[in-house]
């Protein structure tokens, strides 16, 4: 019985979320946007988040570094970690991490924004102005994490890669001329636009589960909640959605 | 101007609405009744088409709004100022962007236009000087002028005041009553007040409903009030906590 009633839950869930994306689209091509809410959100969601994707990317451009060199020294090929380096962070870790950075901070953050709208009466404000809150307060979001988290991803690759020559430099004593050459000779085209296809991707589920999350709350205890499940929910869809998108990907192009 | 016939509202296992019916005359100041909890913010959410009724009909100027499709919902909804409970101004947006919003968004009027109408209606809220200032720094009774001035500075035809003086003092509770007779004189607007303060109610009021348990149990004027024999009536009227109205019914 709990079963069938999880199930239902979660194709309800599926169902209404569909009907809000789709209207996210509607929206989108049927109005023109307003240039100051999005760079608003530009701001916030891209350039705000730059300090934290740097710290991160750089530290786990070491720790690979670190993992990586472990094994290498085993072969006595230390000289390949630069392109291992590279490889694991622009085709995969870049575009995860930097989105599981983007779904905690930014994602969290629409979610109790949308929510404490909807439980303090604003958004039944826009609508008795005429607004459509998705159209106002969604479809600027969605594009601004379209357009912010390629750049984060390309960003945070880059400082990974630095993170990365840090030890191989300091470690291994590799030549930085070498080092980034290895580094670039390993990169091939699809590789950075596989990574940059995920972060697209990534970008349009946080969209997508942090706005909708926002306008669940009844109660300002159901904030909290909406907080939790936005955070948790973005989480299990970005994992999902980047092993059917390696997946394509392995299958498609390589 | 809105009749409302038969209108029922179910939330999961909560019967709000249990077939309410009222009418609004054109120009008239209606006064809305009833305990907290009674269904009145459900109702007006109902009249301007934010919450669609299980059944029943509401007609605005003989249109009724239960069955328009979203756009032309919204469109009616523009004949429709409300002022809500907690003000409900956009706390990212200055006041001169909350009291000027219908003009950003729906004209290509140019700013310093938008600008000096929102400057008129502060002055006309008794506001002044507070053009750029954020929601936050403002006391609560602003916040509600500030809220009547974006309700009414697109001159809509009805004006819904969803308790209007809950959360402030007395003093700013008087200066608001005042406003709402002086902008209901001035502009000749219909007015709905929603609240469960009888002495500023009955102040504005032209005619009045009293919902009670989901169902309106009286709509008249302040002779028939004087008139009623309705025990709960009589017990609200008089704030008796003893008498026919029992916990369940609200």
């Amino acid at each position: 019985m709990g079963l069938i009633r999880g199930l239902g839950q979660l194709f309800h869930y599926i169902g209404s979320i569909s009907f809000f994306i789709k209207n996210i689209f509607w929206w989108m091509f049927t109005k023109k946007r307003n240039l100051k809410s999005l760079v608003r959100e530009i701001i916030f969601i891209g350039i705000d988040s730059f300090p934290l994707v740097s710290l991160i990317a750089f530290f786990i451009g070491m720790i690979i570094a670190f993992q990586t060199a472990y094994q290498l020294q085993q072969l006595a090929s230390e000289i390949q970690l630069a392109s291992l380096v590279a490889l694991s962070l622009v085709r995969e870790l870049g575009p995860v991490i930097g989105a599981l950075i983007v779904a905690a901070r930014s994602g969290a953050s629409i979610t109790a924004g949308i929510g404490s709208m909807k439980i303090s009466e604003q958004v039944d404000a826009l609508e008795a102005l005429g607004v459509d809150p998705i159209d106002y307060l969604v479809v600027p979001k969605f594009i601004a994490l379209v357009i912010c988290m390629p750049i984060l991803i390309i960003y945070a690759d880059f400082l990974g890669i630095i993170g990365g020559y840090v030890i191989g430099s300091t470690k291994f004593a590799i030549p930085a001329g070498l080092y980034f050459r290895m580094t670039f000779d390993a990169l091939r085209f699809k590789d950075i636009l596989s990574g940059l296809a995920k972060s697209v991707c990534f970008g349009s589920v946080i969209a997508f589960i942090s706005c909708y999350e926002g306008f669940r709350p009844f109660s300002s205890n159901d904030v909290s909640r909406s907080v939790t499940h936005s955070v948790v929910r973005s989480f299990m869809l970005i994992i999902i959605t980047d092993c059917i998108l390696t997946a394509i990907f392995y299958f498609t192009w390589i | 101007m809105i009749k409302i016939r038969k209108i029922y509202r179910t939330f999961g296992q909560k019967h709000v609405l249990k077939g309410v019916s009222l009418t609004v005359n054109k120009g008239e100041n209606y006064l809305l009744i009833g305990r907290s909890g009674a269904g009145k913010t459900v109702l007006l959410k109902n009249i301007l088409g934010l919450i669609r009724p299980d059944s029943g009909t509401i007609a605005i100027d003989g249109t009724d709004i239960t069955q328009l499709p979203k756009k032309k919902l919204e469109k009616v909804r523009l004949q429709f100022g409300l002022v809500f409970q907690g003000s409900a101004l956009f706390d990212f947006l200055t006041i001169d962007e909350n009291v000027g919003f219908f003009f950003y968004q729906h004209t290509k009027l140019k700013k310093f236009i938008i600008r000096k109408k929102v400057t008129e209606t502060l002055a006309l809220v008794g506001l002044e000087g507070i053009e750029d200032m954020y929601p936050y720094e403002l006391s609560g009774g602003m916040r509600k002028r500030v809220a009547i001035a974006r309700a009414v500075i697109y001159n809509p035809k009805i004006i819904i005041y969803d308790e209007p003086t809950t959360g402030i003092d007395p003093i700013a509770v008087d200066k608001i009553v005042t406003l709402i007779e002086d902008l209901h004189q001035r502009l000749a607007i219909t007015s709905v007040v929603v609240t469960h303060d009888l002495e500023v109610g009955l102040k504005l009021a032209d005619r009045l409903a009293f919902l009670l348990g989901g169902r309106i149990i009286f709509e008249g004027d302040k002779k028939d009030l004087e008139k009623t024999k309705d025990e709960r009536l009589i017990q609200f009227l008089r704030g008796a906590s003893g008498g026919p109205i029992r916990e369940m019914e609200v």
